[in-house]
């Protein structure tokens, strides 16, 4: 049934912005992109948002709706009440461009600072050979729509903005963490995992897994491994003299 | 809020969260359950006596292994190696620091008291209240990579829980000795779902296909770990059921209800 709803939406630029409110008709079936959608076509046709494939796969749309970090395709409208205030932000650990569009391009930077894919020297591409169950593990993490809500929500950059040069987050520590299961890379993640990219700040409160609309377990399934190799590494005396004896 | 979502380039909200569900809840329940906790096992760690059930063979937990001459007769099953300690030194000293240690670094009850006790963060998208964050980059957070071997040391203070188990059956059936074996079986539960001990099993290996049996192994305990939390509660209370239904029956307030004596 067709019912009329309470919006505010964000709306403004770097310089200055503030909550405007809607009344907006909202049909069966609906997700909150419908119902922004309808916003551009009825009451504020400049209203600027981000989307693409409205199927929750091409990651566009993350935006935050009532305070918690979600992809606008993917939030049923049917998930409120009728009476309730449903409220839409942009990100707010990214720097904004305009309403509800931000600039994610601190994404892109840390992906660059991963070394890529390493396979051993004498190896051509047609000749990888691997098992299922060695790439497995890290296929999970493959999923992955790079819709950068585990890097709006992380705590260490959304409420520290000097963390954000030195810490990838978790999107990126689990991309480490994907070559570094991987069972061709050679190349070595651990000891940069804690020293470049600032593994050392998360502090496991899974807040990414909680948002990633993926599902991903990106703490306990990349984030504790790759602290417990670095535990190996850096700070397990035993582990240390084990590898040293036996050249494992 | 200078520093997080205050920074001027991101939007302008003045509200640290705009989250309209009760956020403040799991916190706030987190921190009742640890201090009732840790007042419990504080009072009874020193408490002192009604630790130990002669009759039938119950020793509580908090007090095991005991391994002073302090020791109530027929407790200490594993002699009595020390002297007598003086009364305020709580007679389970030897293993209390690292079953404390175990939990303090164990990366559910992180996650648990960072969030609850530190607030850092309350709640996801609910901006910190610290001004300035290192995570466990430095002293003292960096100790919590020690992790492991506070797991070992569990693991044989488990294997001393059983014993101590299995000798409460050699003097018959009782629900004391049924509490014992559930508690017992909960903490291997708790303990092997550890997140080190699933990395020790076969997480660190690159090749599983090179290691059938661990890669078994790590399924397995893959299968507990994601029960991990369940665990870590479900293991506070059953110690405290534990010590407090042998401390019932040791000091006389109730008798143990005998299936086979
Ligand atoms: S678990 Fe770590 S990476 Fe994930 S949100 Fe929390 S602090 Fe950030
Ligand atoms: S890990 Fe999940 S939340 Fe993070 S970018 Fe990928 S899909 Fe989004
Ligand atoms: S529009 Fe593609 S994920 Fe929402």
């Amino acid at each position: 049934m067709a019912y009329t709803a309470k919006f505010k939406v964000w709306r403004g630029d770097a310089e200055s912005g503030g909550l405007h409110d809607f009344d907006v008709e909202v049909n069966e079936g609906e997700v909150v992109l419908d119902i922004i959608h309808r916003l551009q076509a009825t009451q504020a046709p400049d209203l600027a948002v981000r989307w693409n494939c409205k199927a929750g796969k091409c990651g566009s749309c993350s935006a935050e709706i009532n305070g918690r970090p979600r992809l606008l395709c993917m939030t049923r409208m049917s998930t409120f009440t009728e009476d309730e205030v449903v409220t839409v932000t942009p990100m707010r650990t990214f720097p904004v461009i305009r309403d509800l569009v931000t600039d994610v391009s601190f994404n892109y930077t840390k992906a660059r600072e991963i070394p890529s894919f390493t396979p051993p020297k004498d190896l051509q591409p047609g000749e990888y050979r691997m098992q299922q169950v060695d790439v497995e593990r890290s296929q999970e993490f493959r999923k992955c729509i790079e819709c950068f809500l585990c890097q709006n929500t992380c705590h260490v950059v959304r409420d520290h903005e000097e963390n954000k040069e030195a810490f990838a987050g978790p999107r990126y520590l689990m991309r480490i963490a994907e070559l570094e299961m991987h069972p061709l890379d050679t190349a070595d993640r651990v000891r940069p995992a804690q020293d470049e990219h600032g593994l050392g700040f998360c502090n496991i409160t899974k807040c990414c897994t909680e948002v990633c609309p993926e599902h991903i377990k990106i703490t306990d399934n990349a984030l504790i491994p790759m602290k417990e190799r670095v535990a190996d590494r850096k700070y397990d005396p035993i582990v240390w003299l084990g590898n040293k004896l036996f050249r494992r | 809020m200078k520093s997080g979502v205050g920074a001027p380039t991101r939007a302008r909200i003045p509200d640290k969260t705009l989250r309209t569900d009760r956020w403040w809840l799991p916190p706030l329940l987190t921190n009742l359950g640890l201090a009732a906790f840790v007042v419990y096992a504080t009072i009874r760690s020193f408490w002192g006596s009604a630790y130990w059930v002669p009759e039938h063979g119950y020793l509580t937990p908090f007090y095991s292994p005991c391994l002073s001459e302090s020791c109530l007769p027929g407790s200490s099953h594993f002699g009595t190696p020390l002297p007598e300690l003086p009364g305020w030194i709580p007679l389970g000293f030897l293993a209390l620091p690292f079953l404390l240690g175990f939990r303090l670094t164990c990366y559910y009850y992180r996650k648990a008291y960072y969030r609850s006790v530190w607030q850092s963060p309350t709640a996801c998208a609910v901006a910190e209240p610290h001004d300035r964050y290192t995570g466990e980059t430095r002293f003292p957070l960096i100790i919590q990579n020690a992790h492991r071997y506070f797991f070992y040391v569990a693991f044989l203070i488990s294997i001393i829980n059983t014993y101590d188990a299995i000798l409460a059956l050699t003097h018959g059936l009782g629900l004391g000795g049924i509490i014992l074996l559930v508690n017992v079986t909960l903490l291997w539960a708790y303990t092997l779902s550890c997140h080190s001990c699933r990395h020790i099993a076969g997480g660190r290996l690159k090749h599983f296909s090179k290691h059938p049996v661990r890669y078994r192994l790590w399924t397995l305990i893959s299968k507990l770990n994601v029960r991990h939390m369940q665990l870590a509660w479900t293991t506070l209370a059953t110690l405290v059921i534990t010590d407090l239904y042998v401390m019932l029956v040791a000091s006389g307030v109730i008798s143990d209800l005998r299936i086979i004596s």
